[in-house]
C-alpha cells in the first residue's frame, strides 16, 4: 500500500491504487499486517479484510465511500463503526449516486449490504448502480449497469417499508416511530445473527457491513419532522440516530444515510442531527438556484460542503484545507474539484495541465509543484486564509 | 491534562478545590479536548471519578487518554474510573427488556420523565466505601455531554433538575467537583438548549468557552476559550474574572496563547 506522507494530501495514493486496482478488477484497498489499535468491535485481532485499510492518523480502519475524491476530503475514507449523513440537494438526483457508490464499492469488495428504503424496492436501487469501470479502477461508470450475477454473487439483506409494517394501525404509542424501531430491529439482527458484533464465537465475521439507508427522515419513514416546524415527536429522528450510532459503534459496520435536510424547517433540529451523526456533506445543486446562470459555475452541477468530520480516538481531526468544492457529473464520471468562488478565479487561471506520457495528467499549481492525479479530478493545493 | 491550560486556569494536580461546577461550552466548534483534559486531571489528582460518556466509546477516550498519561482502563480495573458507555448501553436498554431500572432507562418510554435512574446511578458510583479501598480525594463527576440528553427526548428541566440533584449529592454532600459540557447551539434557535445552557451558566463557579474564529477556519488558530470565573468565596470580592485565549490543538497537546499572538503568525 502505498504510504501517505505526513501533510496527508496522499496525491500519490490515488494513483497507484486505481493502476494496481485496474490489473484484476479487485481493489487492492489491502490491509498490511494486524491493526495497530482496537476501534470498538472486539479487541481480538484481525489480520486483514477485503476492502478496508488503516488511517495514517491513528490506525483507525477505514473503508472507501466508493468515490475517492470524497475519501480524500475525509482523511481517507469513512472510518467503521460511523456514520456519514448526506444532506440532499434540492430535488435529490445527486445524492442517490453517492448512495450508490457506497454499495457498489461494497458489492466489488464483497462486503453484505444492507440496503433500507421507504420509497425504493432495495433490488431495484442495487440493480440501477453503477458498475466499475476496470480502465479506471475504483472509479465507477454511471452509464452502465450492475451486472446480475455480481449482486447475486453478493450478500445484501433489503428492508422495504412498505413491506416491513402491516397496514393496520393500531400501534401502542412507543418511544419511536414504528418505521425506526423496525429499521432497527432489523439491523440489530443481521448483526447479531451475522456476527458483525463479535458476540458469536462460531461465527468469526471478517467482513465489514455497509448500511444505506434512503431519505431518512421523509414523510414516507413516518415521520413528521420534514413536514412542520413544530412537530410532535421531533425526538423520533435523533433518538433513531443515537441508537444507530450505538449499534454501529459496537460492530464492525459503517452507514450511509440521506437525509433531505432542506425539508427540515427546524433550525434546531438539524443542528441536533448534525452533532449526532459522525460525517456530514452537504450537497448543493445549482439546479433552479441564481448560481446556475452565474459563469463561474457554469462547469459545476452544484456545491459539496464537508460539514462535519468526526475526531475518533483523536484530538484533531483531518480537516481538508480546502474549502470550496464543486462537483460535476459528466457522463461517466462524478467528481469533486476546487469550486469556482470568487476568491479562485485567479487561482485556476494559473493551474495548468500537462499531459503526460502514461495519460495521467500533470498539475502545476501556482507554486509550482507537480502533482500527480488520476484522471478525472484535480485536487486542491493548500490554501492559506 | 494539558500544562498550559493548568496554568492558565492556576490549578495543579496537586491542588484541587473541591466543591466546584465547571461548565464546558462550545460554539460552533468542538470543545471535547476540554472533557479529555478535565478527565486526565482529575485522575491524576487521584480523585474518583464517575464519567457519564453519551457521545463516544470508551475506547475513544482511552486512546485519547493514553497520549495525555492515563490509561482509562487501568483506572476502571482499580476502581478509580466508573464509567457508563451510553452508546453501547442505550443498545442493551432499547432492545432487552431487563427488570431492574437502568440508568438510560427514558429511552424505552414514550415521554421521558425524569432522569432519576441515571441520578441514582451517579450517586452510587461517588458513595465513598468504608473500608477495603484507597482512599481517594474527592469525587468527580463528568458528563460528556449534557445536551445530547435534550436530543434524547428529556426535557430541559428535567435535566437541569438532574444537574441540580447531582451538585447537591456530589459538590455539597461529598464535597466533590463536577464537570458538564453543554453545546451552544447559537443561531440554530434551540429553545430548549439555551434554556439549560443558561441555566448551568448561573450554577457554575467556572465556564470554559470555546469558540470557533469569527473569521472562519484557520490552520493556525482553531478557536478561542474564553475564561469566565464565577461566585468567588468571598461575596465582596471584585468582580467575575474572565480572560481570553486562542489556541491550536496538536496531536498530544494544546498550545494557548494570546490572541493575535500566534507562533505562526510571530
Amino acid at each position: 500500500m502505498a504510504s501517505v506522507g505526513p501533510c496527508g494530501t496522499g496525491t500519490g495514493t490515488t494513483g497507484s491504487v486505481a493502476a494496481a486496482a485496474s490489473k484484476n478488477n479487485v481493489t487492492s484497498f489491502q490491509r498490511r499486517g494486524p491493526r495497530a489499535s482496537s476501534s470498538d468491535s472486539g479487541g481480538s485481532r484481525l489480520v486483514s479484510i477485503a476492502g478496508t485499510r488503516p488511517s495514517v492518523r491513528n490506525g483507525q480502519l477505514l473503508v472507501s465511500t466508493g468515490l475517492p475524491a470524497l475519501d480524500q476530503l475525509l482523511g481517507g475514507g469513512l472510518a467503521v463503526g460511523t456514520v456519514l449523513l448526506i444532506e440532499e440537494d434540492k430535488y435529490n438526483i445527486y445524492s442517490p449516486l453517492l448512495f450508490k457508490y457506497f454499495l457498489a464499492e461494497g458489492i466489488i469488495n464483497g462486503h453484505t449490504l444492507l440496503v433500507a428504503s421507504a420509497k425504493e424496492e432495495p433490488e431495484k436501487i442495487l440493480q440501477a448502480g453503477p458498475v466499475s469501470s476496470s480502465r479506471f479502477g475504483h472509479y465507477y461508470d454511471v452509464s452502465k449497469k450492475m451486472p446480475q450475477e455480481l449482486i447475486e454473487a453478493s450478500k445484501w439483506h433489503g428492508f422495504f417499508l412498505p413491506k416491513k409494517i402491516s397496514s393496520t394501525l393500531n400501534i401502542e404509542p412507543c418511544s419511536l416511530t414504528h418505521g425506526y424501531i423496525k429499521l432497527l430491529q432489523f439491523i440489530q439482527k443481521i448483526i447479531y445473527e451475522e456476527g458483525f458484533d463479535g458476540s458469536n464465537p462460531q461465527k468469526k465475521q471478517k467482513n465489514i457491513l455497509r448500511i444505506g439507508i434512503q431519505n431518512l427522515g421523509s414523510p414516507l419513514w413516518g415521520d413528521d419532522v420534514c413536514c412542520t416546524e413544530n412537530c410532535d415527536n421531533s425526538h423520533n429522528l435523533t433518538k433513531f440516530l443515537y441508537i444507530l450510532r450505538g449499534l454501529l459503534r459496537t460492530s464492525l459496520s459503517a452507514c450511509i444515510i440521506t437525509m433531505p435536510t432542506h425539508l427540515i424547517q427546524n433550525k434546531a433540529i438539524i443542528a441536533r442531527i448534525t452533532n449526532l451523526s459522525d460525517t456530514v456533506v452537504h450537497l448543493e445543486s445549482f439546479i433552479g438556484s441564481e448560481r446556475e446562470a452565474n459563469p463561474l459555475y457554469k462547469d459545476y452541477h452544484g456545491l459539496i460542503h464537508i460539514r462535519q468530520i468526526p475526531r475518533l480516538n483523536n484530538l484533531i481531526c483531518d480537516v481538508s484545507d480546502v474549502k470550496d468544492l464543486a462537483f460535476k457529473l459528466k457522463r461517466k464520471l462524478f467528481t469533486i474539484e476546487v469550486g469556482c468562488g470568487v476568491g479562485h478565479c485567479l487561482r485556476n487561471w494559473l493551474l495548468s495541465h500537462l499531459p503526460s506520457a502514461d495519460g495521467t495528467k500533470h498539475i502545476l499549481d501556482s507554486w509550482g509543484h507537480r502533482e500527480q492525479k488520476g484522471p478525472g479530478w484535480h485536487t486542491a493545493a493548500p490554501e492559506y486564509q | 491534562m494539558f500544562p498550559e491550560l493548568n496554568n492558565l486556569l492556576n490549578t495543579t494536580p496537586d491542588r484541587v478545590e473541591q466543591g466546584k461546577l465547571t461548565l464546558l461550552c462550545d460554539a460552533k466548534t468542538d470543545g471535547s479536548f476540554l472533557v479529555h483534559h478535565f478527565l486526565s486531571f482529575y485522575l491524576k489528582a487521584n480523585c474518583k471519578v464517575c464519567f457519564v460518556a453519551l457521545i463516544q466509546s470508551f475506547s475513544h477516550y482511552n486512546i485519547v487518554g493514553q497520549k495525555l498519561g492515563v490509561s482509562l482502563t487501568t483506572a476502571r480495573e482499580r476502581g478509580q474510573l466508573m464509567f457508563l458507555e451510553g452508546l453501547k448501553s442505550s443498545v442493551d436498554v432499547f432492545f432487552r427488556a431487563e427488570e431492574k431500572p437502568h440508568p438510560l432507562q427514558f429511552l424505552r418510554e414514550a415521554n421521558a420523565g425524569n432522569l432519576q435512574p441515571l441520578y441514582e446511578f451517579v450517586r452510587e458510583a461517588l458513595q465513598p466505601m468504608d473500608k477495603g479501598e484507597a482512599a481517594w480525594r474527592c469525587p468527580v463527576l463528568l458528563v460528556d455531554d449534557v445536551s445530547v440528553l435534550l436530543s434524547l427526548g428529556v426535557g430541559a428541566v428535567a435535566v437541569l433538575d438532574f444537574i441540580h440533584y447531582c451538585r447537591a449529592a456530589v459538590c455539597c454532600e461529598l464535597q466533590g467537583n463536577m464537570v458538564v459540557l453543554a453545546h451552544d447551539s447559537g443561531d440554530a434557535e434551540d429553545e430548549e438548549n439555551d434554556i439549560l445552557l443558561n441555566g448551568l451558566s448561573h450554577q457554575s463557579h467556572l465556564i470554559l468557552r470555546a469558540e470557533g474564529l469569527a473569521t472562519g477556519f484557520c490552520r493556525d488558530v482553531h478557536g478561542q476559550l474564553r475564561v469566565l470565573w464565577r461566585r468567588p468565596p468571598q461575596p465582596t470580592a471584585q468582580r467575575d474574572r474572565s480572560l481570553i485565549y486562542q489556541y491550536k490543538i496538536q496531536d498530544k497537546s494544546v498550545s494557548f496563547f494570546a490572541r493575535g499572538l500566534s507562533p505562526a503568525v510571530l
